[in-house]
Formats: C-alpha cells, structure tokens, sequence
C-alpha cells in the first residue's frame, strides 16, 4: 500500500478536501484536534492523514473517523430474497415496523454499524417479504442513506466545488448551476498562458475553477468591487503556491481612470485614503482574535506598563500598515501594467451586480478576436447587454443561452429520468470581439440619435 | 506592456496572422468557414476573394478583410468551439455543449492524461486538447484508417500534433495502446460496455474519471452494467440541452376601447400633454427574447464514472 508514486495522493495536514456522503459535499481544511460539523455529526479528521483521496471513512463514536473495511454489501445482509409481486395486500396501518423509534434510539446507543441496524429494521418489517424486489431495494437504499455513517475524503476540483456550492449554497453563487459553469469556462475558451480578467462575486469558485483550467500558466486579473476580491471559493480549491503568483487584482473603481490614462500608481495617498476608507475588519483578517488575546494581556499588566506597552503596539501596527499599503501599491501597479495593454485574451463576468456596465467596461482590455462571457442569474439584464454591444459593434457571435440538465436513474427494468430537476441555472450572453471599425465611429453617434430612429436601425439589422 | 506572441495554435493565441496559419473567416451570422493561409493563395467567398499574401498576412486577429466585390468579412483566430462549427463532418460530431459538461466532469485541465474513442471528426479532441495543454496529452483511438489520417493531419496543420498520439486500431479488440496512464477516458462508439475493461487498464492505478456518449437508452444500460461489473463507482447518467434565445424588439398592438369618458379629463390636461398624445399608442415594442422554432432536442446522454484506486 505505501508506494512511493501515492505520495501526491495522500492527504497530508493542511490539506483542503472535500467530505462526501451520498450527494452532499462538504470543504472542510485538514486541522489537527478540529472539530468538524458534517450531517448533523461532530467529526475529527485527524485520523485522515496519510490516508489516500477517495478513501471512506466510518464515523465511530466520538467522531474518530476509521478506514471503512472492504465493501460488504448490505444485500448480503439480505440474503433472504423472498419478493412479492405487487402491493394488493400491502396495508399502511403504521404497524409495519415493529421496532419503536426508542428501540431504534438504543441500538445506536449501543454504537451498532448502520448495516446490522438497517438487518434489524428489515426483520422487523412484517411487509418487507411481501414488498417486489424494486421496493425492497429502494427500502434498504432509502434507509442506508440514513444510518449508514461513512465519509468518503476527496481532493477538491472544480465539478465538485462547483456541485457543492449548488447544492450548499446556491445564493453564494448567485445560483449558478455546475453545467452553467462548464458552458462559461469552454465559451471563454479559458486555456493555460492566456490573459484571462475575471470578475465575479460567486465566493471565488469562478475565479478559481478559471484557475484550474489556467494550470499556473498565464495571468488571470481579477477585477474586484468594493474593499477587496472575495477568495473564500479558491482556497477551497488548495492550488499550489505558484498559482497564486498568476492571480491579479484589480479594483474595478480605478478602471474608469486606468483606461482615462489618469491612474498614477506611483503615488501612494490614493491607495492610503482608500485603505482609511475601508471597514476595519477586511484590514486583516486575524485582527479580533489579536485584539481580544491582547486585552487580556493588559488586564493583568500594571497601568503604565499597559500604557507603554500600548503605544509600542502602536508604533507596529503602523509599520505593519505601511508595509502593507506598499504592497497594496505594488500590486495595483502590476495589475494595471497587465492591463495597459489592453490585449488580455478572455472575459469572464458572473456576479449579482448589473453585468451592462460591467461588460462595457472591462471589454476594452480585450484583445480582438477574443471570447467573452457574462453569466447573470435573470435573462433580462443579458438582453440589455445585448442590445448595448450591437449597438455600440466591435463584438459578433453573440449568443444568449441557458442549459437544461437532466439526470437519470438507470436501473434494471428502471430506468427514467430523476423524478426532480433544477428549475433554472441561469443565462450566458457570450461573444467575440472584433477590431471596431473606425472608418466610421458608429458607437457615440448612434447612441445620441433619437430613440425611434436607432429602434429602426436594429430593426433593419436583425 | 504588448506581449509577443508565438505562432498561431489551437492552444495558444497570436496577434498577427502568418503564413500557415489556419484562420476561422466569419462572414455573417452562423456562416463561417476555416482557410489555411497560404502565400500567393486566393479563397473565394460570397462577398468575393480573399487574397491571402495582401489581405490577410500581417493582419490583426479580428480585422475586417475587403474581398474583390467590395463585401467584407472578418478573420477570427481559431478556437475549439469555432472548429467544431466549422470543421469538415467525416461522422457525427459532438458540440459544444455537450464538450463542456464532459470537460468539466472528467475534471480535464492542464497536464491530465485522456485517452479518447473513436476520434471521428476530431471535434471533441481539440477541446480535450486546448485544456489539457501544454502539459497534458491526448490518446486517441479510430478504427476508420482514412478518418485516422485524416485528423492526424489536421492535427499538424493546427499545430497540436506533438500533444497527440493517434491510434489507428479498434478499441473493443485492442484497448487504447496504453496503459495506467489516464487520468480521464472518453468513450463515443456504438458499444461502448466492449471498451469498458481496456478503459479499466488505460486509467490510472490511483484511479480516474470516465465518461460515455450513447444516443440510446439501451446502450446506456448496458454501458451502466459494465461499469458496475468492473468497479467504478458515482456511476451518473445525465443529459444536457443548449437553449438559444434571440433577442427581439416586438411590437405588441393596443386595443382600441373608444373615447374612455369615466376618466377624469382635468388632470391630464394639468400635464404637459398636448392634444395629439390623447390619440393613444397603437401598439408597444418591447425587448425579449424568443426561442427558435426547433431545436435539438437530443443528442446523447453522458454516462459519467469514478474508477476507484486498484
């Protein structure tokens, strides 16, 4: 078991993995002593390190996690295959379990494998025997999922990030479904040594399963709103060190001065008024923890050495944001010096703000000939977007769509689509832009032209 | 801060367009077609011909090009998904709505290892290879000698032969010519349960993704059981279908109800109304979409399984 070729397979401390159980998905990161909620279960991964990916786990008491024994399927437990063949006789008088829900209680209690209690639940179904075979399937798959007490250990990709968050947490990404995700990443042509600028507010799983597909190869920018780039999603993602070395940012309130030529990123007040301008707590992430350990430190030191102590802690903090101010400096620089040229090769857009504007905006940094991408949860706004860049020209191909995904069941003599199905993963507006045509500067003009006319002229071009 | 930029591939972008490329000429809504440049050469297209040592070396990626006739087209820089409308069908291909579900799924990115068959008509195989580049490698396997040939060319002509080895053998007798390498397979022939046990062996000992198109339920099944048989797990069947909207401005007629004498008359006259704008609108235009009148209802459901590590 221990080859050496495994070692990139093993999960070591600090990993990021992903808990599965059934269709639900958890990231979680590899601490020592940490207590992990899974399923309504407090578990300790401790136990997991060393072990391979894709090992499972079951869950003993106390939350220790030990490797699950070969797979000695339940049906075995089952070898009594007496099947009715139809549900004439089968009566719902609530009696058909003979155990009560204590009983049930107590056979956990006395820390029995999910199996055997699953054996005991059947035994003590006096319709079990009568029900077909299917429904004695679906019985023991129905009630496995409840009490058997596994965890399978996955190395996070962006198909399972991307069918964790949609599953989890769908808002946080402003329900973007996994297929809608695969259209945008394969319409964006998203490939290793391209210049790709990412703009999203989908907690980081955009930006890092462009980053996956990037491979450490090439620069992607992150265009950022507000204080700072929202990463929760990437660092999910546990991407090698020199990935982070390809990941830009920018904040999109210097674009409109970047592409005016009036960005001095020389000059560090701007920078310094921001960072004042900003809630205290994105200034650092560690800072509340600091603060309480050091109040209590104060508490017990005497009044002036509290005070001294203090005014030293002053003066560090102060270093500490000066150092940081020039880093903010220095990245902004070589952010905006990738994007001066204005020749980036990929737009990615899928945020919860109104992608018109945005679009606008960041699809002069593109290259001609280069795909672009805006995914927005409501159609409307992509119809905007639409009629906007037809409007102004420089882009053809355009393409408003949304996928269907449809899941099947295939089972022996049962087989038919899954009886439940999302109801919508949202819409892509995709393109590619071209050269303008300068010959005749079409884009101001038109836009100043009376409303009736200019519906005229799109009336004539589509 | 201009980057330089190599030689046009289908895995890397260039600026300027150079003798040997192969560029995407698009000539209006849905109509493009692919040319190879060459020095001296002439293309014809509807809106006349394009000279190629004149009209398109040492042009931009995205520029406008005047044919003979006065018409003009534009150049695009080639990609996977422009390919895939574009390229000669010698089969039935996949597109590329099917390509990014599979992509996704098989968890393809740069440096993975696929092996893939039958090749067909190589629209899958240069999505596989733009995302595995520049790193990773495809091993594709056609029992059809002349398609074998045929997309081993266009794989040079791309530029992306040196990330692609080319099988011509029969995948159910033969396997993949490999083995324990791939991280991912991708199945796409008429039984695909025979190549379940070679694409077993052509996957990783730690194990891997595999996927199956099948236009048929029937195939399914089957695939379904044979993967059963042989370990892999998450087996998950899926199908997925493309949705295009066109955007249009329509113009919805109002009813004409008569002079509505209930309606207070002061107040609008109170506002800057003049006489004219009481004749109310006939009709209303407004923004939306439409959905085309057929679309593909179908194409293949995606078979998608873990192998566990052996």
């Amino acid at each position: 078991m221990a080859d050496n070729e495994d070692e990139e397979y093993r999960i070591k401390e600090g990993d990021c993995v992903v808990l599965k159980r059934g269709g639900i998905y958890k990231a979680v990161q590899i601490l020592p002593r940490k207590k992990v909620i899974f399923e309504k279960q407090w578990i300790f991964l401790d136990n997991v390190v060393g072990h391979l990916y894709c090992t499972t786990f079951e869950i003993l008491s106390g939350g220790v996690l030990q490797p699950k024994k070969e797979d000695k399927d339940t049906e075995s437990s089952t070898e009594v295959k007496v099947t009715g063949t139809d549900n004439r006789n089968i009566v719902d008088d609530g009696k058909s379990q003979k155990l009560t829900r204590d009983d049930i209680e107590t056979l956990k209690e006395q820390g029995l494998e999910g199996q055997e209690i699953i054996k005991q639940l059947i035994e003590n179904s006096s319709t079990f025997t009568n029900k077909t075979g299917y429904a004695q399937d679906k019985y023991i798959k129905k009630k496995k999922q409840k009490y058997e007490n596994t965890v399978t250990i996955l190395k996070p990709t962006s198909r399972i990030l991307a069918m964790m968050y949609h599953g989890r947490e769908p808002g946080k990404i402003c329900h973007l479904r996994y297929d809608t995700l695969a259209q945008l990443l394969t319409l964006s042509n998203i490939h290793a040594g391209s210049k790709v600028l990412v703009f999203e507010t989908c907690a980081g799983l955009v930006l890092g399963a462009v980053m996956e597909r990037m491979g450490g190869y090439g620069s992607v920018i992150q265009m950022y709103p507000g204080g700072g780039p929202v990463r929760a999603g990437v660092e999910s993602f546990g991407f090698p060190v020199h990935f982070h070395k390809t990941l830009h940012e920018f904040p999109i309130c210097h674009v409109n001065a970047l592409l005016a030529g009036s960005l001095d990123t020389t000059v560090k007040d701007p920078a310094a008024e921001e960072e004042q301008n900003q809630p205290e707590a994105e200034q650092q992430e560690g800072s509340p923890e600091e603060q309480r350990m050091e109040t209590t430190a104060a508490e017990d030191a005497a009044p002036d050495q509290e005070e001294l102590e203090k005014e030293k802690r002053k003066e560090v903090k102060v270093q500490e944001k000066k150092v940081k101010l020039e880093e903010k400096r220095r990245k902004l620089a070589a952010a905006a010096a990738l994007l001066e040229g204005r020749d980036a090769d990929g737009l990615v857009i899928a945020s919860r703000f109104h992608p018109c504007p945005v679009l606008l905006g960041l699809i002069k940094f593109l290259s001609p000939s280069r795909p672009f991408v805006v995914y927005s949860q409501y159609k409307e706004p992509l119809i905007e977007c639409y009629t906007k860049l037809k409007e102004q020209g420089g882009t053809v191909n355009l393409k408003l769509t949304d996928t269907w995904l449809r899941h099947y069941q295939v089972l022996p003599n049962r087989t038919h689509p899954l009886l439940l199905m999302s109801g919508g993963g949202g819409y892509l507006l995709s393109g590619t832009t071209v050269a303008l045509d300068h010959s005749k500067p079409a884009g101001s003009s038109r836009s100043e032209e009376p409303a009736p006319k200019r519906q005229k002229t799109e009336k004539l071009r589509e | 801060m201009r980057r330089t930029r190599p030689t046009m591939s289908f895995v890397e972008y260039s600026d300027l367009i150079q003798d040997g490329d192969v560029v995407i000429v698009y000539m209006g809504h849905n109509s493009v077609m692919p040319v190879k440049v060459q020095h001296g050469s002439q293309t014809q297209t509807r809106y006349g011909a394009i000279r190629h040592s004149s009209d398109l070396i040492g042009q931009r990626y995205g520029s406008k090009v005047t044919c003979s006739k006065g018409g003009w087209v534009l150049v695009l820089h080639p990609t996977p998904e422009l390919w895939t409308v574009c390229l000669p069908h010698r089969t039935q291909i996949l597109y590329t709505t099917d390509i990014s579900v599979i992509t996704m799924m098989l968890e393809l990115k740069p440096g993975s290892v696929v092996c893939e068959s039958g090749t067909g008509s190589g629209s899958l195989s240069h999505a596989i290879l733009r995302t595995v580049a520049p790193t990773g490698h495809l091993h594709t396997v056609e029992f059809h000698e002349q398609r074998a040939q045929k997309v081993a060319e266009e794989f040079k002509e791309h530029r992306v032969d040196h990330l692609v080895t080319v099988r011509n053998q029969d995948v159910c007798k033969d396997g993949f010519g490999v083995t324990g390498v791939a991280d991912a397979v991708f199945l796409d022939i008429p039984s695909p349960w025979d190549a379940v046990g070679h694409a077993k062996s052509a996957l990783k000992k730690h194990g891997g993704r595999l996927c199956s198109f099948s236009p048929c339920i029937e195939q399914v099944q089957r695939t379904c059981e044979a993967l059963a048989d042989h370990g892999f797990q998450e087996i998950s069947t899926l199908e997925v279908l493309l949705r295009v909207h066109d955007v249009r401005t329509i113009s919805l007629p109002l009813p004409d109800f008569g002079p509505d004498h209930s309606a207070p008359s002061e107040p609008r006259t109170t506002e800057e109304a003049p006489p004219t704008a009481t004749l109310s609108p006939a009709s209303i235009s407004i923004k939306t979409t439409t959905p085309p009148r057929e679309m593909p209802g179908h194409t293949g459901y995606l078979t998608f399984a873990t192998k566990p590590r052996t």
